[in-house]
């Protein structure tokens, strides 16, 4: 295939061991972070020396309550010199935009070899109630006094909405979690590994936020990850067979805008998950429907953004999830057929680990690269996406070089 | 039957700003109000610097019914440190006010008879510091408990 960018390519991904939340103590953000770094090299086949600039999302923030910063990772790994220092706004919404970053930098001539990375240690401050632990603002005071304590807190009065206006119902957001879970089953590092989820399991569990219960929400995970990111020329000399990014876009329309942050999105885009006009960049870009996706690896925090995610891709129409979700056509398949399509593959957030979207990265460089443990074969086209949370939204087409 | 309230008094706290400042004043007083432009006459919530509609810096504070309609809800099991709260955090339509939302908590409810659409009417709540937060109550319903 020769659609799309296809000016830069992801060689190498790293990551630590994943953690329960907390229990990656005495270990840091940062020694967390710099190991992933080293192990994204090693994949690569680059010394580390050899990185010159950093892409982040998030604001360079590791969770919500500690920063990474370029000179500490220069300072503690020995990199020299670096050419391109910069993040992405916001949160979460942005993991897969980095790479859009990353290529940014690289296209401009800026830097050649970039490193994205996130580490999260949640020791001190859980991200699950972060709302409540935040000081208030005069923003946050029209917001915090609710008791929607955490972002699944907010996320499921979008959910709710979604619920009255299509009859989405509890039985797909369910089936979401189950596949994940199932997903989840073969993957070594995944900490929902032996640790099956049933109907039963689900429909009995305590209810947080209805109408979300405890399998809807994502886990809290301590971890790293990294992501290695060069020119498409420099990236063929390198250990990994390159990955290209096809398409990349990070945004979002004010209608989304602060999102659940603010609530006051009209209902096709209260009852969605902000990233329909990702979506139509990225398709455009590369010269590609929705159908030419092979595999999805949708940012899932909670699980009715799962589904309303396959609406904004364009998998099933608006108000459609419900009834294409309880269709079977996100289970994961070797071998999907027409209309099928295999929607996080390595357990996602809600079943391997929770690392603000990097995970979804790696596993689309594994789909690509044809090494991922449920690969989906001869899949040529692999979708990652960031969010949905406050703008930037964004997403990320990876494919195979020619 | 367990009732849905607001959070106790002393969680909450609120920070204000000039642009703000106005809504939390007149809630003291047991008025709800909501900021208009005075150039365009679009309302917006939060209160924010300029009308995203055509960018002016004017605004009118107007005095509302306290009339509101459930635009969306969750029923929230627990907080941190207040492990067997009931909360109804819901997003509310305010029909005076059209094209504004509030965030905020329907009360003195059993969670399981909130249904979207529901009429509102708004009570008030003492937080920390003397103010008072906008809540909203079904209509019509007996004071089952007082917002206090
Ligand atoms: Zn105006």
């Amino acid at each position: 295939m020769t659609n799309g960018l296809r000016d830069v390519a992801i060689v190498g991904i790293g990551a630590t061991d994943y953690y329960k939340r907390g229990e990656s103590w005495p270990r840091t953000t940062t020694e967390m972070a710099c190991e992933a770094i080293l192990n994204a090299c090693a994949d690569a086949g680059l010394s580390v020396k050899d990185i010159d600039g950093f892409a982040y999302y998030s604001g360079a923030g590791a969770g919500y309550g500690e920063k990474m910063d370029t000179a500490d990772f220069m300072e503690i790994l020995g990199i020299d010199e670096v050419t391109f220092t910069a993040s992405l706004t916001s949160g979460g919404g942005g993991s897969a935009g980095s790479i859009g970053l990353a290529r940014a930098a690289i296209v401009a001539g800026d830097a050649t070899v970039v490193v994205t990375v996130m580490a999260l240690q949640q020791a001190k401050q859980r991200l699950g109630s972060v709302f409540a632990a935040a000081p208030a603002t005069p923003t946050n005071s029209f917001l915090q006094p609710s008791g929607l304590s955490g972002p699944g807190h907010l996320m499921s009065v979008l959910a709710r909405r979604h619920m009255h206006l299509y009859g989405t119902t509890r039985d797909a957001f369910c089936e979401i979690a189950l596949t994940e879970r199932e997903n989840a089953q073969t993957r070594p590092k995944a900490r929902f590994r032996g640790t099956p989820l049933t109907r039963g399991d689900y429909f009995a569990a305590r209810m947080i936020a209805e109408p979300l219960c405890l399998y809807d929400f994502c886990q809290e995970t301590d971890g790293a990850v990294a992501v290695i990111t060069t020119g498409i020329d420099r990236a063929r000399d390198l250990k990994q067979k390159p990955v290209p990014v096809v398409a990349t876009a990070h945004g979002g329309r004010r209608e989304w805008g602060r999102a659940f942050g603010w609530m006051g999105m009209p209902d096709e885009y209260f009852a969605s998950a902000g990233n329909k006009p990702i979506a139509e960049r990225l398709y455009k870009q590369a010269g590609l429907e929705p159908t030419d996706i092979d595999v999805a690896l949708l940012y899932d925090h909670f699980s009715p953004m799962v589904l309303m995610q396959l609406e904004d891709y364009g998998f099933c129409e608006r108000g459609q999830g419900n009834d294409f979700v309880l269709g079977g056509n996100i289970r994961y398949s070797a071998r999907p057929r027409a209309g099928q399509i295999p929607v996080n593959t390595h357990g996602g957030q809600l079943s391997e680990a929770y690392i603000i979207g990097m995970t979804h990265l790696l596993e689309g460089v594994e789909q690509m690269r044809g090494t991922a443990i449920n690969q989906v074969e001869g899949a040529e086209h692999a979708l990652v996406t960031g969010g949905p949370a406050s703008l930037p939204v964004s997403g990320l087409i990876l494919g195979k070089d020619a | 039957m367990v009732l849905a309230t607001a959070l106790p008094t002393e969680v909450i706290k609120i920070a204000t700003d000039p642009t703000t400042e106005p809504f939390w004043q007149a809630a003291k007083e047991r008025r709800l109000v909501a900021p208009r432009c005075g150039s365009c006459g679009h309302f917006r919530l939060p209160p924010t610097a300029y009308c995203p509609e055509c960018q002016s810096g004017e605004v009118e504070w107007v005095d509302l019914s306290g009339r509101a309609q459930v635009y969306s809800f969750a029923v929230v099991h627990g907080f941190p440190g207040l492990p067997d709260i009931t909360l109804v955090p819901a997003v509310v339509d305010l029909p005076d006010a059209p094209g504004a939302r509030l965030v905020s908590n329907v009360i003195g409810v059993e969670p399981g008879t909130v249904e979207i659409g529901m009429e509102l009417e708004v009570d008030f709540h003492p937080i920390s510091d003397g103010w008072l937060l906008p809540v909203f109550r079904p209509v019509g319903a007996e004071q089952k408990e007082s917002a206090s």
